[in-house]
């Protein structure tokens, strides 16, 4: 058999699906620090539509991958792998895909508030589920802003995790989302 | 003097139609507009204007219309926006405090539905514009309301930068709705 999912491989999917949305993630984030202190200009709003164009292929491409990986399930961990390693990497995976549902939710919640409907890609509208509320805004786009700061932390602790795992376990996990066939057994 | 010849002229102006004219009903009235910026529509008004209204549904070709907008009390539906739409580059609200829409005409299409031509003057430079109106009682009032659209650029609202219409759009809606007391001395 050559396509052995499930075990110790992911699907060209997940892995496709898992470079393309920390790709777009970020963009969006390092987009998203960069114009808030912009003066007002053309290139302003530009920016805003991408980053929130952004934000909205990143919640899409999420539910997609969600459906993909309840039909495929991920690769096991590696034999050796102690226990509290694998739960602090099953929960900070879940946290992951939580903070990467709730950031786009809020900033187009707290776009919605503020004012101003999203358009994707300025062809799409999407319905504004809030009415334009100055309080709620403020509060919305500070939840943006703070879940942001929260993945900042965990994206940082999973490169770490990734990168222990390929330069000091040895082992497969780093490879194995890159589509590299394994060097173990 | 320059006041005396005002008041002879806004008499002679606005006595003969004394019967049908009234300066419109303020927190009734509106004057808002739409604009679509990277595709998103955004809303905007105009908070103080004064408007006179003549109107005389027998006589409709006698109607009129002058409005004046006091720039500085815009709202272009952001903090953001209202701070940067009375700069320079878009109603200069320093330069040009005032607009200005004077009919020249008023035509009746159909029983209530009426159109309206005239000249906008927004920053300094004047357009002809065309809208059409519909005219109905409304507890005791007549309502006048309709939209038409402008082109941003035809009134340099937005330069420079501002001047590419990729970003924000040219076209712009133009809505209003003018409550007046009907004096109706029939
Ligand atoms: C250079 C940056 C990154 C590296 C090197 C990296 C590496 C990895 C690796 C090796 C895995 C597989 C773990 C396993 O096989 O069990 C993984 C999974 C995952 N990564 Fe990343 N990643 C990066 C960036 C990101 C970013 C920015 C996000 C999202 C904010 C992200 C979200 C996830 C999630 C949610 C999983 C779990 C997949 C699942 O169980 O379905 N990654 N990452």
């Amino acid at each position: 058999m050559e396509r052995h999912v499930g075990n110790d491989r992911w699907t060209w999917t997940a892995i496709f699906l898992h470079w393309v949305i920390a790709t777009l993630i970020i963009a969006g984030f390092a987009l998203g620090e960069y114009m808030g202190d912009l003066a007002v200009s053309p290139m302003k709003l530009k920016l805003y539509s991408y980053h929130k164009w952004l934000g909205v292929t990143v919640f899409a491409l999420t539910i997609i991958r969600l459906a993909w990986r309840a039909f495929h399930a991920p690769p096991l961990f590696p034999a050796g792998m102690p226990s509290w390693e694998r739960l602090a990497a099953k929960a900070a995976h879940a946290l992951l895909y939580a903070l990467i549902f709730m950031i786009p939710l809020a900033g187009w919640l707290g776009s919605s508030a503020h004012g101003f409907q999203t358009v994707y890609l300025g062809v799409i509208p999407i319905p504004d589920l809030l009415a334009k509320n100055k309080e709620l805004s403020d509060i919305l786009e500070e939840i943006h802003e703070q879940l942001n700061h929260a993945l900042l932390l965990i994206v940082i602790a999973h490169i770490g995790a990734a990168m222990k795992h390929h330069f000091i376990d040895k082992d497969d996990i780093l490879r194995r989302m890159m589509g590299i066939k394994g060097q173990q057994k | 003097m320059k006041k005396l010849v005002a008041l002879v002229l806004t008499t002679l102006i606005f006595i003969p139609g004394a019967l049908f004219s009234a300066p419109v009903v303020k927190d009734k009235s509106s004057i808002g507009f739409a604009a679509r910026q990277m595709g998103v529509p955004v809303a905007g008004s105009f908070k103080r204007f004064d408007a006179d209204v003549r109107f005389d549904p027998k006589d409709a070709g006698k109607g009129s219309a002058s409005i004046t907008i006091y720039m500085d009390e815009v709202d272009a539906g952001s903090d953001d926006g209202t701070i940067e739409i009375k700069r320079k580059p878009w109603f200069d609200v320093k330069g040009h405090p005032k607009a200005e829409f004077v009919s020249t005409s008023l035509k009746e299409l159909g029983p209530g539905r009426y159109e309206v031509a005239g000249k906008m003057t927004i920053k300094g430079r004047t357009r002809g514009v065309v809208a059409p109106v519909t005219v109905k009682k409304e507890g005791g009032l007549w309502l006048f309301e309709g939209a038409f659209a402008i082109n941003r650029l035809d009134f340099s609202i937005g330069e420079g930068p501002w001047a590419n219409t990729g970003t924000v759009d040219d076209k712009v809606e133009v809505r209003f709705r003018f409550l007046l007391p009907a004096t109706d001395k029939k």
